[in-house]
């Protein structure tokens, strides 16, 4: 029954509830996160041989050094903690247990390498902390089974290997295809994603496959023999110096391959330049970021945007290195998934959040390309374009390609 | 008429040459041994972590030092032995399921073993064309453990990844504590039977070679055999470390053990003090501290930082922290005579 009396008991409860209820939900927080700051932690090769990725790790404190001075995210101040582990598992071990343990971090966001990550992949998974994004294109950083709480985010090398593949399988089924690929775990992602992707075709369209080993001066014996096999296709799976070699000895041995080169090595000045670049027109690889160096873009709403950031938050940075350029959409990516996670700042709603990304456009990723990723899916980026080479630049042809 | 020899003269001797301990280095080490055992309950896991690292590599320099300092042998090339060490210790546990404390007598023997072979050719090498030799150990050893044939075992370039032990009788002690008494238990063991060895008739064999080759010899020290056992032996306590640092870091792959590990096991035992036994706790000290502090100076260039710490180290004290420690003792104990 309702009388005066309850009615106005019942009526100051709503009040209350409405004015209390969302500031308490608001209050979910794991450590590293409060009111008003959001600690992330992350690891790069400061020091060390691999120190050149180094950059990386600047230029995505430069990225929360804007957020913050734009008023952060979601009126939180992000605190990025970066320690150095000399791209060695040891210290990498030793660092993130000090960023994990002692700083208490929300999360470790970028963590940089593939043997450095698979060092901590099992302790982060039993701390239950969030290894978001890691910077390594392995495969192995999408099993959200096994491992709830790790994620990627660039095209990992099978992917891209597929995409070469089901363009071949719709455009040219018919077609003769050697392989030249380096003889290490790199080599072989690419080369086994490459035949998965040709599946049940693979053993008649594959005619040759030879390897090289880093040691090795040169790859002409290879491309040699390769050549001799009367193939059409040639999928040049090598790192820069060898893959400069391949593309200037099939050039010189008169072979008119369909010529794909992986992602790895697409350096305009690094590889090209040295082939010789009137002997790499036509070469085909993938792409899915801008090269904020490359003249089309130079009137790019990102691509500006970028420069702008580069000149006030790291004008340290080499604006020519595409390392920068990835440390800015990665890091957007990030904060993407910060926003949207809200007020609920724990470590099971950030991994939700990165996992429930739908089309979402990152600045400098390449038109049509998204970042998709869902419980089942732990690859964020797994679209790319075909790109063609044309003398001077590359030249995104055709439509995005995303693997079977 | 024969000479009585002074009782007093000989205990002195004993005493300057460190076969016997003063009641005052009884103490320092009875003092050491319970601060490292009451160590862990004062501080948080992450830093009984970081000294348990600190243990694995005082092991380290320990087996180098015993090569370099006490048989004046160079090698750069203790990451391998680090690294086969660590690498049987993987091994067993992962692909044979053999529990970890079977671990550390499978890796000392296995080092051993390729501690001594490696020794043989070595002999023939001297000075600065021994450390070019051991050189080239260090650096072939990453690819070797890339190699395709191995992958079986060694996991190529992924490496392998190893489940850390939980304490035994069910113990209520985290995994990092049990894992540092653990190690701390091995590390008196092995710093006990180094002492053993150096302070009595092979540690002056090992000295006089050292120091004068051709008088040694001379003197009935058979060189060759006393050198390439040292070798082994060094290499034994490096690969014990290799296998602790491997249960420890729960991971082994092959950029874990470059040449830079051989130089930090290097620098650890010149800073710790060449030719000392306690000198290489200071060294495993060394090792794992001095790259984060030289972080915290400087981001931008941590290395820089490094090399300027390690010129201020040498500077200061040319003999190391041990020799800085016992110099100034002697010092006070001098003036504290001089006054008397």
């Amino acid at each position: 029954m309702l009388n005066r009396r309850n009615f106005v008991v019942s009526a100051a409860a709503l009040a209350i509830a409405l004015a209390y209820g969302p500031a308490n939900a608001a209050g979910k927080y794991d450590p590293g996160a409060s009111d008003t700051e959001i600690k992330i932690g992350n690891t790069n090769p400061y020091s060390g041989p691999a120190s050149a990725y180094g950059t990386i790790g600047k230029g995505i404190a430069a990225y929360w050094k804007m957020v913050n001075a734009e008023g952060g995210i979601n009126g939180r101040k992000i605190n990025f903690i970066s320690l150095d582990d000399s791209y060695s598992p040891p210290k990498a071990v030793e660092q993130i247990r000090k960023l994990v343990e002692q700083e208490k971090v929300l999360f470790v966001f970028q963590s940089l390498g593939t043997p450095t990550n698979t060092a901590i992949h099992k302790y982060m998974n039993a701390k239950k902390v969030p290894q978001l994004f890691v910077a390594t294109g392995a495969s192995k950083w999408g099993q959200p089974k096994k491992f709830p709480w790790t994620m990627g985010w660039q095209p990992t090398y099978p992917s891209e290997s597929k995409i070469y593949a089901t363009y071949l399988l719709n455009n040219k089924p018919d077609a003769k295809i050697a392989i030249l690929y380096q003889n290490d775990d790199y080599g072989k992602d690419y080369l086994n994603g490459f035949l998965e992707g040709l599946g049940a075709k693979a053993k008649t369209m594959v005619v040759a496959k030879a390897s090289y080993e880093t040691s090795d001066p040169t790859v002409d014996p290879q491309v040699i023999k390769l050549k001799a096999s009367g193939a059409d296709v040639f999928f040049n799976i090598t790192t820069p110096k060898f893959a400069a070699q391949a593309i200037r000895k099939v050039a010189d041995l008169g072979w008119q391959p369909l010529h794909f080169l992986n992602n790895v090595s697409t350096s305009i000045p690094g590889v090209l330049k040295p082939a010789g670049l009137e002997k790499s027109v036509g070469l085909i690889t993938t792409g899915y970021i801008k090269d904020p160096g490359d003249p089309q873009w130079a009137n790019d709403a990102d691509v500006k945007a970028w420069n702008a950031w580069m000149d006030k938050y790291y004008p340290e940075g080499d604006k020519k290195s595409s390392f920068n350029a990835y440390a800015y959409a990665v890091s957007s990516t990030m904060a993407e998934v910060l926003k949207r996670a809200g007020d609920n700042l724990t470590r099971a709603n950030i991994m939700k959040q990165a996992a429930s990304l739908k089309g979402l456009k990152v600045p400098l990723l390449l038109p049509g390309i998204t970042v998709d990723t869902s419980p089942t899916d732990f690859y964020p980026i797994q679209c790319a374009k075909l790109q063609k080479f044309d003398g001077a630049k590359w030249v995104l042809v055709g439509d995005t390609i995303c693997p079977k | 008429m024969s000479v009585q020899p002074n009782p007093k003269l000989r205990e002195y001797a004993a005493l300057a040459s460190g076969a016997k301990l003063s009641g005052l280095q009884w103490g320092g080490i009875a003092a050491v041994i319970v601060v490292g055992l009451l160590l862990p309950q004062f501080v948080s896991d992450y830093r009984t972590f970081q000294f348990t690292l600190v243990l694995v590599y005082a092991m380290a320099v320990l087996g180098l030092n015993i090569l370099t300092g006490f048989n004046g042998q160079f090698s750069l090339g203790h990451s391998a032995f680090y690294a086969i060490g660590a690498y049987t210790a993987a091994i067993m546990m992962d692909r044979w399921e053999i529990a970890y404390f079977w671990t550390l007598p499978a890796a000392g023997v296995v080092c051993l073993v390729a501690g001594f072979l490696f020794g043989l050719p070595a002999l023939r090498l001297e000075g600065l064309y021994l450390a070019l030799a051991t050189f080239a150990l260090s650096i072939a050893t990453p690819p070797f453990l890339k190699y395709d044939r191995f992958e079986k075992w060694t996991g190529g370039v992924q490496g392998v990844t190893i489940i850390k032990p939980d304490a035994p009788f069910g113990l209520p002690m985290s995994q990092d504590n049990w894992l540092y008494y653990f190690s701390y238990a091995v590390m008196l063991l092995l710093f006990f039977c180094a002492w053993n060895l150096l302070r009595g008739r092979t540690g002056r064999a090992l000295k006089a070679i050292r120091d004068n080759p051709i008088a040694a010899r001379a003197m009935g020290i058979n060189t060759a055999l006393y050198k390439s056992l040292t070798f082994g032996v060094s290499a034994l306590y490096t690969g014990v470390a290799g296998a602790l640092g491997a249960i420890a870091i729960q991971f082994v792959a092959p950029d874990s053990f470059t040449f830079f590990l051989s130089v930090a096991i290097l620098v650890g035992m010149v800073i710790g003090g060449i030719g000392s036994i306690p000198g290489a706790i200071f060294g495993g000290i060394i090792i794992v501290f001095i790259p984060n502090v030289a972080e915290q100076i400087s981001k931008a260039a941590p290395w820089a930082v490094y090399g300027t710490l390690l010129i201020l180290f040498m500077y200061f004290m040319p003999l190391g922290i041990w020799g800085f420690i016992r110099m100034g003792y002697a010092r006070l104990t001098r003036r504290q005579k001089a006054i008397e």
